[in-house]
């Protein structure tokens, strides 16, 4: 399920990003981990409960400014839902 | 490659730029399972403790544990599974989970619920608890308590109204076999009436307590499709809501599973004496031999023990396996099965289609689903497990 733009996600229980100390940044969850990299770790740390999906987009289209802003937009919100799916999200 | 390997080449002059040793490549653990007691309110037939349970006078000290998971979360271990046993049963279980949540793991507790009220729970989620499993025997008590000889499911259920109360992942674990898939409708609408953020539909392995209850609890090819299809219905509902995991009951897969990730890769177990074992079930391998914390740290455990050495990698293989283009993803399958079913724990797992020894797992299953007089289905009489001295 795909967020809409006005959404703001934010970790599900039970999901955590370890330490800052600890290295590769992972997304720890029940059972399972996510290493997190690039874009992935810029758009887990925004999934505060406070940012909307669209203040994320903009966030990233200034991050990426090569790329194409729709494209920017389109692949969040995949991947967002994708999170969601996994229960790593709520929104 | 996953093994230990150390590749001295012929020193040439021209080498003398390069490495002559080739990086070493030890996995890293990412998962400890800590054992902490085998002292459990349960009896369950199909606990995965070993038969020859660990004693209380012989558990770990509060301040060993917490020596150790200073050493798993430097080793580069991620999570700690507090389990039993009921973790539960230990006093200073709030101190552990604080401990390993300050050494910077995530920590998961798998218990039965029954040793907690509501300031319990609260005292576990403030020093740092992550995420709650609960197990279930049963959707009723008359299944529960005749699985697990305790009275314990008004308690589950209370605990889950409990949990409401608190910010902590929650996994509700069913635990399901022959004598409880009928239920399977009634644990669902368990799972939709509290939208835990998992649910796991475990079919018993067979090890421990279960491989001596194996009988009573293997499911029929009937029982196992109607469980698929109820569960595939299940996933589509809960999307979003909730994750649904299944694990197959391996004797009727065609493949293996990849046994703790692959042996000495992934997973550490702690037992409640401080031996470090690969996997839960290592102990039925005859000639292994344990370390313990008690006198080694868990790196050195983890790199050099004998224990972890002997199956991991690919050198110990055999045939189908050796050349089998599915070893990177399932590593044969489980060396303690293959020990209790073909004799060889270095063998194919027998429940792989490819194995020379399935014919013995295929035996099993025909017996299993062999129509039965009625008088034979009624009810069937188990070892309970025991709780140790």
């Amino acid at each position: 399920m795909k967020p809409e733009l006005t959404a703001t996600p934010r970790l599900a229980p039970g999901v955590r990003l370890n330490d800052k100390s600890q290295l590769p940044r992972t997304l720890l969850m029940p059972e399972r981990a996510l290493r997190l990299n690039g874009p992935s770790l810029e758009i887990v740390q925004l999934c505060d409960g406070q940012h909307t999906v669209q203040q994320i987009a903009e966030k990233l289209h200034a991050l990426y400014s090569k790329a194409e802003p729709q494209r920017i937009t389109d692949d969040l919100l995949g991947y967002l839902a994708l999170l969601h799916d996994q229960r790593a999200i709520d929104f | 490659m996953q093994c230990r390997k150390v590749v001295v080449k012929t020193l040439r002059p021209e080498d003398l730029s390069y490495k002559i040793f080739m990086p070493t490549t030890l996995p890293t653990p990412l998962a400890l399972v800590a054992e902490l007691t085998h002292r459990c309110p349960l009896h369950c037939v199909y606990c995965s403790n070993p038969l020859e349970m660990a004693k209380r006078e012989s558990e770990l000290p509060t301040h060993t544990w917490v020596r150790v998971f200073q050493e798993a979360a430097q080793a580069g271990v991620l999570q700690v599974d507090f389990t039993g046993g009921e973790p539960l049963a230990r006093t200073d279980i709030v101190e552990l989970v604080h401990a390993a949540r300050v050494a910077g793991l995530y920590v998961s507790l798998i218990t039965s619920g029954l040793p907690l009220d509501e300031a319990k729970l609260a005292a576990l989620v403030e020093a740092g608890l992550d995420h709650f499993q609960l197990s279930f025997q049963g959707a009723t008590e008359q299944t529960a308590r005749e699985i697990s000889n305790t009275t314990s499911h008004p308690q589950k259920l209370r605990v889950l109204q409990w949990l409401k109360k608190h910010r902590v992942g929650v996994t509700l674990n069913f635990v399901i076999h022959r004598q409880n898939i009928q239920e399977l409708e009634e644990m669902i609408l368990l799972v939709e009436e509290h939208q835990p953020g998992c649910v796991e539909f475990a079919s018993v392995q067979y090890y421990g307590w279960a491989l001596a209850n194996r009988e009573a609890l293997l499911p029929t090819r009937r029982q196992l499709e109607f469980c698929v299809a109820k569960l595939k219905e299940a996933e589509e509902r809960l999307k979003g809501k909730t994750r649904v995991v299944f694990v197959v009951p391996d004797y009727y897969a065609k493949f293996p599973k990849p046994c703790v990730g692959g042996w000495g890769r992934k997973l550490i177990l702690i037992s409640p004496n401080g031996s470090v074992l690969p996997c839960h079930a290592a102990g039925v391998i005859p000639g292994m031999q344990f370390e313990n914390v008690k006198e080694k740290s868990l790196r050195e455990i983890w790199e050099s023990s004998p224990a972890f050495q002997k199956f991991r990698g690919e050198d110990w293989m055999q045939e189908p396996c050796k050349s089998c283009d599915r070893r990177h993803q399932d590593f044969g399958g489980c060396r303690c099965q293959a020990m209790l079913l073909a004799g060889d724990a270095a063998a194919t797992d027998p429940v792989c289609s490819l194995a020379p020894t399935r014919s013995k797992v295929d035996a099993i299953l025909t017996a299993v689903n062999q129509p039965k007089p009625a008088v034979l289905e009624e009810k069937p009489i188990y070892l309970y497990r025991p709780n140790p001295l």
